[in-house]
């Protein structure tokens, strides 16, 4: 089964590029299928984790069970928990060099390019591989400075006090219940503490990977921002291309002290068999600044919405959202912007390009609790759709408790005019290309926002969706 | 050996409703021909189905550039075969920067086999280029990077299609309506931009209802066309006697299609504008 799709990545042509995968009979270690107490206990002693961590997994479990499958957003009813490896790991060990990570990994992060890329212009790299990280670094001096960029399962063992101060204290397992699976069965994932006033300059980057098919992957990302200080955290995902399905449910907590600023930047690039169901939040406090950048180009069922709290009074959140559904594929993506605190604001950017029956809705929050006076918040969606058979649909909802507030919502769709389509035909583009440049200018509003490597990488993306599709 | 394009008893229809009926025209490299007619005459809906718009249903006739049946072609395989439509009302195309849009065209046309994704002419080559096609035509470097027609003046609209005009060196251009709606300085330098492209290589046909920009372009040849059909061809002087008398005696020499042309009476406008 694995060569046909190793040639259709290789011809890289209209379809999906990184749907390889490599032989999985040297792992070190594959749970078997399903999900119950005994698999979750086994990974955390197979981890070593403290006895609070345990518990919570158990105690997670038992909320994930209790809790009804969402019947909004997707179409889940395909997904079978029991049909799935819930831990996977592939090497024994995480490696400080790419030299020392096995050959067969180290091969796909290379046409990845993510080593060059690391060479170039990132902080710091993690790559996790299935369930657990292969390889880690963190450009010297900002160690000495006192950053911390480590897995969470390192950091779990050398910072406890701080992960049990934190971890799931912004995104709890009773939230919501892939946020309850993913604290049963949380593997990897990055966790950051940025120490007061460390401005962090070029991105710190992690890479998933899922290799496996019927793999699970929930990593657990838990990102400190403390006071005045400033990172730009980036994440990329691919996966193979298999004909059952895979599901990546990550929970995503930051916390963003006094004066800091955030900005995460997701390029989630899954092949169509993924579930994408991740769950990401923040809180902002006093003058802090959030920024999500969430571009969604690959799975079957992305649902996904950022969130920032604003908890106090200057408090800023803003999302930036893209998301390209394709051939059988649904992007149910959005943002959430809660202003808990008076003199908060928050603006929301979406846009979404739907083609060959694809469906990409926009779902988005925007609440304000009593006593929140004086927020501002503005909501822009424009959605882009390429032809009859797809579709696009906008959800906002809007609960304010308070009246002194300023609120904006815009939403568009357009679909690709006839006429844009023939005048640049009419100056030599094929259909093809003309249509991928009218959609790398509908975007290009969101991707000028990209650091100028990723924005490249995303317009790249962008044509080869585009590439052979039309006619 | 010039190039030549051969219309012949070309009929199209928009929407079911016919608007060219049996058009004959021989244009070649190095000429320039104007085409005059009252609105709704047909003139634009020459020019569209010339380069190709799937709302101009061509229902008979044919069209041949030295031997290659151009109907048998989309619009991109026309413009690389070396047609050009400078638009009376060019579309804005949001996000894409003026230079990424050129320097795709330009890649294509020179290149004709060129498929997408392959290589572009160099970044270097091109930006030389066109920073001396944009001086010529006295536009400030920064328009290369706006994005196409948005929120371009109707003058600046007008000078970005010479621009193209420039850049792409067809061999064969059709100008609809470029004088229109322009002050007379934007006329004097659309003009003078012609002016400076149409020379032995390039075939030119002026769709004006003006004399304007003919001043700057003396025609070797004006064509009148009246309810679908070209009912005379003439001179330079042609031009001037329209322009002078309107399309009074043109109809009194030909009153069975000034009759039909009454009826159309309409704003001719591209049906999809």
């Amino acid at each position: 089964m694995a060569t046909d799709v190793v040639t259709k990545s290789e011809i890289g042509i209209g379809d999906y590029r990184y749907g390889f995968h490599d032989p999985t009979d040297k792992y070190a270690f594959i749970s078997r299928k399903g999900l119950d107490r005994e698999i979750v206990a086994q990974i955390s002693e197979m981890k070593g984790e403290p006895a609070w961590m345990r518990d919570l997994r158990l105690k997670s479990l038992d909320i994930f069970f209790e809790k009804p499958m969402p019947n909004w957003g997707g179409d889940l009813s395909h997904l079978d928990f029991q049909d799935i490896y819930y831990y996977v790991r592939a090497s024994d060990r995480q490696e400080k060099s790419w030299d020392e990570v096995p050959e067969d990994i180290r091969r796909t992060y290379d046409r990845l390019g993510i080593p060059e890329a690391e060479k170039k212009y990132l902080s710091g790299v993690k790559a996790q591989y299935e369930s657990e990280v292969v390889y880690g670094s963190l450009q010297e001096d900002l160690a000495k400075q006192g950053v911390i960029f480590t897995d969470t399962d390192s950091a779990l063992r050398e910072h406890q006090d701080l992960l049990r101060e934190y971890f799931a204290t912004v995104i709890p397992p009773s939230d919501n219940k892939f946020a309850a699976l993913n604290t049963a069965v949380w593997s990897g994932g990055s966790f950051i503490y940025v120490p007061k006033g460390v401005a962090i300059e070029f991105p710190l980057q992690a890479y998933f990977r899922i290799n496996t098919e019927n793999m699970g992957q929930f990593e657990r990302t838990l990102i400190i921002v403390d006071e005045g200080a400033s990172v730009h955290y980036v994440e990329g995902c691919t996966a193979p291309t298999y004909t059952t399905e895979s599901l990546h449910s990550a929970v995503v907590e930051i916390l963003v002290k006094r004066g800091g600023r955030c900005r995460y930047t997701t390029i989630q690039n899954w092949s169509s068999n993924v579930y994408n169901l991740v769950t990401k939040r923040a809180m902002a406090y006093r003058d802090a600044l959030m920024e999500w950048v969430d571009g969604n180009l690959g799975s079957q069922l992305t649902m996904k919405y950022p969130a920032v709290y604003l908890m106090e009074p200057g408090a800023r959140g803003e999302t930036l959202s893209i998301a390209f559904a394709g051939k059988g594929q649904h992007q149910d993506a959005g943002a959430k912007m809660v202003h808990v605190a008076p003199h908060t604001s928050s603006r929301i950017v979406s846009k979404s390009i739907s083609k060959d029956g694809g469906r990409a809705s926009y779902r988005g929050l925007v609440k304000v609790v009593d006593g929140a006076k004086h927020c501002k918040s503005n909501v822009v969606c424009d959605a882009l759709i390429l032809d009859s058979a797809s579709r696009s649909d906008t959800y906002p909802y809007i609960e304010v408790a308070e009246d002194d507030v300023a609120i904006e919502h815009e939403a568009s769709v357009s679909k690709i005019a006839e006429e844009q389509l023939f005048y640049l035909m009419s100056r030599g583009l094929s259909e093809a290309e003309a249509s991928a440049m009218i959609v790398t200018g509908f975007i290009e509003p969101l991707v000028k926002e990209l650091p100028m490597e990723y924005a490249v990488e995303m317009n790249r993306l962008i044509e080869l969706q585009m590439e052979g599709s039309v006619g | 050996m010039p190039s030549t394009l051969t219309i012949q008893d070309l009929h199209v229809e928009v929407g079911g409703t016919p608007i060219l009926k049996g058009v004959d025209l021989v244009l070649r490299q190095g000429e320039i021909h104007a085409l005059m007619g009252p609105n709704g005459s047909g003139k634009s809906t020459l020019a569209y189905a010339l380069v190709g718009h799937p709302k101009y249903e061509i229902t008979r006739g044919a069209v041949d550039l030295d031997g290659t049946d151009v109907l048998a072609l989309d619009a991109n395989e026309r413009a690389r075969l070396g047609l050009f439509l400078a638009f009376q009302y060019p579309v804005t195309i949001p996000g894409v920067k003026v230079a990424d849009f050129l320097r795709h065209a330009i890649s294509n046309v020179r290149n004709p086999e060129r498929k997408e994704g392959e290589e572009l002419i160099s970044m270097r080559e091109f930006r030389k280029e066109l920073r001396t096609n944009m001086e010529a035509l006295g536009m400030e470097a920064e328009f290369a990077r706006r994005y196409l027609n948005e929120g371009f003046s109707g003058g600046e609209k007008k000078r970005m299609e010479i621009l193209q005009l420039a850049m792409l060196k067809p061999r064969f251009a059709f100008l609809d309506e470029t004088d229109s709606g322009l002050d007379t300085d934007a006329v004097k330098v659309v003009s003078e931009g012609v002016n400076r492209l149409a020379g032995p290589e390039m075939g030119v046909l002026i769709i004006t209802h003006h004399e304007r920009l003919l001043e700057f372009n003396r025609p070797q040849y004006t064509h009148v066309m009246l309810a679908g059909r070209i009912v005379e061809t003439g001179g330079a002087d042609l031009a001037h006697e329209v322009h002078e008398q309107g399309y009074a005696e043109v109809r009194e020499r030909h009153p069975e299609e000034a009759a039909e042309q009454a009826v159309l009476g309409r704003e001719e406008v591209p049906a999809t504008v």
